[in-house]
């Protein structure tokens, strides 16, 4: 038997609530409906998963999408070994199982032939066939299934399908506003609360040259990184150049922008 | 020669008088003067140079201007320049004398002062002379090509605008801006006139060009960039010049249009030239978020002036609020009047102590020890302590300080200027609501009625350059592009062709289905796939054999990338396209315009069942000072009613000045994101304008346009429906290019040919 337990969330983690996400979230695992978080990179929504999953008490299976994956590394495949052939389940049917919630980060960078595997799951039938093998596992009553993915920077081509996508209940997320910001970057790295409004504002000013030469804004994860180096005794406009400015752009228009904003911003 | 001896104050005059030998009674007026003045400011050989110049100069025959220029303006020019100067300057004058330019002289020491005081030094005197002959020896006309025997036409306006060119211009720019002018009305005598005189558009422009300090061209994406990042404003940039007028130097203002500012801003007061501009903007910035406009009527001009600068400081208190870095920038840009060096027996004070309150408000460490002043800024704080105050509270602050520091003298004519300007702010006309017109406001309002009737209510122009194959360089900003949306007619016009087709639309529609997969790409380490790896199999199998866990993933499968094209279809709209085509249905007379609107349509609709981006624009210009794009079809909006409407409605008209469309259209494909941008041209004949004899010139232009285009990955392609013009678009396009001959076939052909170059 498989242990659960490892896939545990123990300690709270901190998460700091945008609006009634929680409630929602709740009630959509009440339903054990599919839950599809929406939102720019570094925005909350992993953390938000596994708050909920903290908070509900259930195992957290989290599998990071990339282009080369296949269906089998979601579901199983046999592994030949010298003595023969032995079935090894993948994250998606080890979830299933065991009733925990399946955590698709980044969906999209996945192949669409991969993305199909999860369509039964996501329906009534809550099952997922194992076809190698010739198993059709049904979902312990606890599983569900969470996908999260950044409308930011898809193409044409990475778009999910239309039958994957209406197999879901959506959530949109955004930067926090200020104030929510400066809370989440205090309790997060233990700054003072007038940097981390600071911290905020230049974040705002970033965000807003989105599609006006930059792809995503400051994402808030930055602004932690922000945080913690001054936390570390670097100041703070050279931890803002460093953590929100060089890595997000190479545009030497967009990065003056930025470092005047810092130097307006910071006294 | 001297027919009758002036009478001198001072003995030793007499001297350098006799040693001058010069008889004009003019420069007899002035001499003691000025040889004071140069007994002053140059050393006692310096003198004896001087007196011996101007004697020289005295004795060229070209009368008495010289000479008197020059015994006025040396002593100043040598003391800014340096005395060493005199031997290439008169060196200059001799070169001048023995060419038909002897009208030149005055002027050239009629500048000398003020161009010596740019200058500062002997070696750039020397290189601003050589500039001067150079200009010369290139201009003078050779008749017969072994005499000079015509005058330059330029030099003496050169030397006359002198002052103006260096006070914006380097020496290497007064040398690019010369050697253009040269290069460009060499023959054409007027035309040369008119540049050196800074009377021609090009003159100006390549001025521009050439100025020194931050151009607001060079700056103009980070100021919008600026705008929106820290104060979330989008709106509108336009530079004003500050290069011709330097007395009267306009002020920063806003209208419905959008934000004024100088076409270029130094570095000063420690303070940058991309800085002095975000200060401005930011100031602007303040008023548009906080300032509620104010009845001008019920108050004085002092009244308001005073308001104005109470006003000014509250924005600026609260942007500073928002951002504490731009502290530093107020305050380095921000005058610090000098307290009591306005005397109020002599002269108006009230701007001085305006200007003085003005800098304690914004900073606390103004050291002005006035109580009235000391009272009136805590009382602007106290108002500013909670919150943003209002214009009207902050008014009621500003009368009451000019109430209570009113003195007589305020009226007097004699208003003390100094250290009174802040330049960074606006004229703050949005301030003030008119509603009697008085005199005063009368002037004001005119003011502002005829820049409505000079400025249609459109967007402002877009400014391309255009090239100029005689001299191979840019003329810069000489085409000025107005964007539009096309006028809408009736959409189901297009429908009606579009069922005309029905047939060819079917046909295509295979067509174009057939483009719909392409780029098979290959997917190795597949679990699953549609063929065996046999490298990857093989080497499983031996770790298989080996007893080590084989990877299980050795089949490879293939993938088909979707299509990642943008495409932008420029329409050419000028007069031409009315021709009626030959050769077209019997019996239907038809119009180039009409068959460009099927074959347009018949592209539109089946593109837009591709998916693939396209924009559909349209050109025509009326010279270089009207080209007008037309949008059409914008990449965000779908093949609907709207764009039908649009392209029911098309219109011919004017001319077609290509190159200038093609910089435009450029800049919308450039921003999109696609692997592949192309960029489709459908014209009926070569680039023409009005104003522009030479045909050559629009050709060669556009054909920089699309090298252009070429580096910044945007591929073109001409569809031309002028038969002969294989010639001039093969010129323009290289080999990217298709005539098509029989323009009744258009509608087929066009988008057979977007298949063929998108597959
Ligand atoms: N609401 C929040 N409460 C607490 N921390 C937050 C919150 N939002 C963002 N954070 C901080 O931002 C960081 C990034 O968040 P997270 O990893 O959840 O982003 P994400 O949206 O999943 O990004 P990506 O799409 O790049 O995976 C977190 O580590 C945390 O520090
Ligand atoms: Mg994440």
């Amino acid at each position: 038997m498989i242990n659960s337990e490892q896939y545990l969330v123990h300690k709270e983690p901190y998460y700091q609530p945008q609006g009634n996400e929680v409630t929602l979230f709740e009630a959509a695992y009440g339903a054990r409906l599919p839950v599809m978080v929406k939102g720019p990179t570094g925005c909350g929504k992993s953390r938000f998963v596994e708050f909920m999953a903290w908070k509900l008490r259930r195992p957290l299976i989290t599998v990071a999408c990339n282009e080369d994956m296949t269906a089998s590394d979601l579901v199983g495949r046999y592994l030949l070994d010298a003595g023969g052939t032995r079935w090894l389940d993948g994250p998606l049917t080890t979830a299933a199982r065991i009733g925990a919630i399946c955590y698709l980060d980044e969906i999209v960078e996945a192949r669409q032939d991969t993305t199909v595997v999860i369509h039964p799951l996501t329906d009534h039938r809550r099952t997922l066939p194992l076809d190698k093998k010739g198993e059709l596992v049904a979902a312990h009553p606890d599983f569900q299934l969470v996908i999260s993915y950044n409308p930011g920077y898809q193409s044409l081509l990475k778009d999910l399908k239309q039958s994957t996508k209406q197999r879901f209940t959506g959530f949109d997320f955004d930067y926090p506003e200020a104030d929510l910001e400066a809370d989440i970057l205090g309790r997060e790295t233990g700054i003072a609360r007038d940097i981390a409004v600071q911290l905020t504002k230049i974040g705002a000013a970033g965000r807003r040259l989105k599609g006006h030469g930059l792809d995503e804004g400051i994402s808030t994860r930055l602004l932690v990184y922000a945080a913690t180096l001054i936390q570390h005794g670097v100041g703070a406009r050279d931890a803002c150049r460093m953590a929100l400015v060089r890595p997000i752009t190479d545009d030497p228009d967009i990065r003056q922008t930025l470092d005047h904003a810092i130097d307006a911003t910071f006294a | 020669m001297a027919a009758t001896a002036p009478v001198f104050q001072h003995a030793p005059t007499e001297v350098y008088w006799t040693a001058l030998d010069c008889g004009f009674p003019q420069v007899a007026e002035v001499f003691e003067a000025c040889l004071l003045d140069a007994q002053a400011r140059l050393s006692s050989k310096g003198v004896d140079a001087y007196i011996d110049a101007a004697r020289t100069l005295g004795k060229l025959g070209r009368g008495v201007e010289p000479v008197l220029a020059f015994l006025e303006s040396w002593p100043a020019a040598a003391e800014a320049a340096g005395e060493g100067a005199l031997p290439a300057l008169m060196e200059l004058v001799r070169a001048i004398q023995k060419s038909p330019n002897g009208k030149a002289l005055a002027p050239l020491m009629q500048t000398l002062a003020p161009v010596a005081s740019r200058l500062k030094s002997v070696e750039l005197t020397a290189r601003y002379i050589a500039i001067a002959r150079d200009l010369m020896e290139r201009t003078t006309g050779s008749i017969h090509g072994f005499q000079q025997t015509q005058p330059s036409p330029g030099l003496p306006e050169f030397f006359t605008q002198a002052p103006l060119l260096l006070a914006q211009m380097t020496l290497t720019g007064l040398a690019h801006w010369v050697d253009y002018g040269v290069r460009n009305t060499r023959h054409h005598p007027e035309r040369q006139q008119e540049f050196f005189s800074l009377n021609s558009a090009d003159s100006r422009a390549v001025l521009q060009r050439e100025r020194h300090g931050t151009l607001f061209l060079s700056v103009e994406r980070q100021l919008d960039l600026y705008l929106r990042a820290l104060w979330g404003d989008s709106e509108h940039l336009i530079p004003y010049s500050t290069a011709f007028d330097e007395l009267r130097q306009p002020v920063p203002y806003y209208d419905h249009l959008g934000l004024r500012v100088p076409d270029a801003q130094e570095d000063a007061r420690g303070v940058s030239g991309i800085d002095r501009y975000r200060v401005i903007l930011a100031h602007m910035v303040g008023h548009r978020r906080w300032t509620k406009p104010l009845i001008a009527d019920n108050y004085s001009p002092f009244q308001r002036m005073a308001i104005e600068f109470f006003e000014d400081c509250r924005v600026e208190t609260l942007l500073m609020r928002e951002y504490p870095g731009l502290r530093r920038l107020f305050l380095a840009l921000h005058p610090h009047p000098v307290a009591g060096a306005c005397d109020p027996e002599k002269a108006s004070c009230l701007r001085h102590r305006l200007a003085m309150i003005s800098r304690a408000l914004l900073d606390s460490a103004h050291g002005y020890t006035d109580p009235h002043l000391m009272e009136f800024v805590a009382r602007f704080h106290a108002v500013l302590a909670h919150g943003t105050a209002s214009t009207r509270e902050i008014a009621d602050i500003a009368l009451a300080y000019v109430t209570r520091t009113r003195r007589q003298s305020d009226q007097l004519a004699n208003v003390y200027f100094d250290d009174t300007v802040v330049d960074y702010r606006d004229d703050n006309r949005q301030m003030w609501q008119f509603i009697e017109e008085g005199d005063e406001e009368e002037a004001f309002d005119q003011e502002r009625k005829a820049e409505f009737k000079d400025e249609p209510d459109r967007l402002p122009p877009r400014h391309y350059p255009e090239w100029d194959y005689q001299s191979q360089s840019y003329r810069p900003d000489w085409v000025s592009v107005y964007e539009t949306l096309h006028a809408s007619g009736d959409a189901s016009d297009i429908d009606g062709l579009l069922l005309k087709h029905a047939a060819l639309a079917k046909q295509l529609k295979r067509l174009f289905d057939l483009l719909k997969p392409q780029d098979k790409v290959r997917l190795r380490y597949q679990e699953e796939g549609s063929e065996l790896d046999l490298d990857i199999a093989l080497r499983s199998l031996i770790d298989f054999k080996s007893g080590v866990t084989p990877d299980p993933r050795i089949n490879m499968s293939h993938r088909t990338n979707g299509r990642d094209i943008a495409v932008l279809l420029l329409l050419d709209l000028s007069a031409s396209l009315n021709d009626t085509v030959a050769g077209g249905v019997p019996g239907s007379q038809q119009s180039i315009l009409q068959l460009s609107q099927e074959a347009v349509s018949l592209l539109a609709w089946a593109v837009d069942t591709l998916g693939d981006p396209l924009a559909i624009a349209g050109f025509h210009s009326n010279t270089r000072h009207d080209v007008r794009y037309q949008h059409i079809k914008g990449y965000s909006e779908k093949w609907g009613d709207p764009v039908k409407a649009r392209l029911a409605a098309l219109d011919a008209g004017y001319s077609t000045r290509m190159g200038a469309a093609l910089r435009h259209a450029g800049h919308y494909l450039e921003t999109q994101k696609a692997d592949k941008k192309l960029m489709l041209i459908l014209t009926d004949g070569e680039p023409a304008d009005v104003d522009t004899a030479d045909e050559r010139t629009l050709i060669e232009d556009a054909r920089q346009a699309v090298k252009e285009l070429d580096t910044r990955n945007i591929y073109t392609h001409c569809i031309n429906l002028d038969p002969r013009a294989d010639e001039y678009v093969s010129q323009i396009f290289g080999h990217r290019y298709t005539v098509i001959d029989n323009i009744a076939r258009l509608p087929e052909r066009l988008p057979q040919l977007f298949v063929a170059l998108t597959k």
